[in-house]
């Protein structure tokens, strides 16, 4: 269980959540410049609150503080067991696949490295690509490449910025139940920040209405995207 | 040709280029990484060297390592030597000298990666060092490269903090600068057109390695 209390602000842009997601899977809905990828960097560390500007975060996954900024507590990046996929795949351009993927498992030896490094990029369906080099891979594959390199540390919450907007429509749908049977097995707490209703329709998870940095509603997706659902099933008969 | 003079001048610049890159590397990482108010004030002090006069640079250093400080005296009980007109003087105004041409490249190499690749490897657990090791200094190696050689030919060309902390003494502090202006202080043109040619010509070969390796790695990503 994922609980946040965040108060922050972003230039003009102000930003206050306080929610608790109970399902392993919560999509985070609306339009561009909702707050979703400032939620998404507060959550992964990546971002600090500044308390003289009366800003504040508290972040707790299954009871452990990830973020407490009552206390000046914060978990490094890379100490909260957190990994983050964004639209952009932010491979590194240096390094091959296979060492993209491996990048986060320095501390396993070589062939347990290799082992974890095949299963993520057999679970994305990119096996193909152990060997190439980021600029030799399309949009899509960089972003497989990317959703493996951040499921093989094995982390405990997954965020996810629009990780698919590079797939058709086929391929992103069938990597998502791939997807999401893997996590639940593996119990990953997920937050996906989309604002395509149909992607947080097809998942059928809880869903975070944002609305201007604020949080407008929280519930199961048939509820909360009631009207964007309608929306969206007009626009097909009349098609 | 003053050979010692030359192979003192190499041996000042090889020294001094090791020494930066060891301090730059780090330091460079830390003002484009860190979050912290100071660092604006770390990167003007080191950026300092760049406008202050070498002479009074030269003088400073002179004071502080000579025997009218308690740092100066605790150097000389230290090594059994001042400091100051010594090799290793000269070492340590020439680091401080050329810092800016050290760090300015590498801080500019580090802050054009893209920040959403350092956020990856922050994310996957990269520390700081292995974030330099792994990512900055592999997609900045035009300049550490570019840090190196200016650093190197800062060195080699280096008069004033020479003269000021060093002096002028054969096989110790003797450089092929301080040799020039010695030949030209005695009339002698002939021998002052080799020495200036020979800074002239490493200036330019190092320069060349610094554009030409740019311009092909460029022609070979277009």
């Amino acid at each position: 269980m994922l609980e946040l209390a965040l108060h922050a602000r972003r230039g003009s842009f102000h930003l206050q959540v306080e929610c608790r997601f109970a399902s392993e899977w919560t999509v985070v809905f609306g339009p561009s410049g909702a707050g979703k990828s400032s939620l998404l960097r507060l959550l992964a560390g990546l971002d600090l609150t500044d308390s003289g500007r009366q800003e504040h975060a508290r972040i707790a996954l299954d009871g452990n503080l990830l973020t407490d900024s009552s206390n000046g507590f914060r978990l490094k990046p890379g100490r909260r067991q957190t990994s983050m996929v964004a639209q952009q795949s932010a491979l590194f351009p240096h390094l091959s696949v296979e060492a993209n993927v491996a990048y986060g498992l320095h501390r396993l030896d070589r062939a347990a490295r290799l082992k974890r490094v095949r299963e993520m990029l057999e679970l994305v369906d990119a096996t193909d690509l152990l060997n190439r080099r980021p600029q030799d891979l399309s949009g899509g594959e960089a972003q497989r490449v990317a959703l493996a390199r951040a499921l093989a540390p094995q982390p405990r919450l997954l965020l996810l910025d629009e990780p698919l907007s590079a797939l058709d429509g086929a391929a992103s749908d069938a990597l998502l139940v791939r997807l999401q049977l893997w996590l639940n097995q593996h119990h990953v707490q997920t937050v996906m920040a989309t604002h395509d209703a149909t992607d947080a329709l097809a998942i059928g998870a809880e869903v975070l209405l944002l609305h201007e940095g604020r949080l407008a509603a929280l519930g199961p997706a048939a509820e909360v995207l009631a009207a964007e659902r309608e929306r969206l099933l007009r626009r097909l008969k009349s098609s | 040709m003053d050979w010692q003079a030359l192979a003192l001048s190499l041996k000042l610049a090889t020294v001094t280029t090791a020494i930066l890159l060891a301090i730059a590397v780090p330091l460079a990482a830390l003002l484009v990484l860190g979050r912290s108010r100071w660092l604006a004030a770390v990167e003007a002090l080191a950026a300092l060297p760049l406008v202050l006069p070498p002479t009074v640079l030269g003088f400073f250093l002179l004071v502080l390592l000579g025997p009218r400080t308690a740092f100066g005296r605790a150097i000389t009980v230290l090594l059994g030597h001042p400091l100051a007109f010594s090799f290793s003087g000269l070492v340590v105004g020439s680091v401080i000298y050329s810092l800016p041409f050290a760090v300015q490249p590498l801080v500019a190499g580090f802050a054009a990666v893209p920040p959403a690749l350092v956020d990856a490897a922050r994310l996957l657990g990269a520390t700081p060092p292995r974030l330099v090791r792994t990512l900055l200094i592999p997609l900045a190696r035009r300049s550490l490269l570019a840090a190196a050689v200016l650093s190197f030919l800062h060195t080699m060309g280096e008069f004033g903090v020479v003269l000021m902390l060093g002096g002028d003494i054969p096989g110790a502090t003797r450089t092929l600068s301080i040799v020039l202006y010695n030949q030209v202080e005695n009339f002698d043109y002939a021998a002052a057109n080799r020495t200036a040619a020979t800074l002239l010509g490493l200036s330019v070969v190092a320069l060349a390695v610094i554009y030409l390796g740019g311009r092909s790695r460029r022609g070979r990503h277009a």
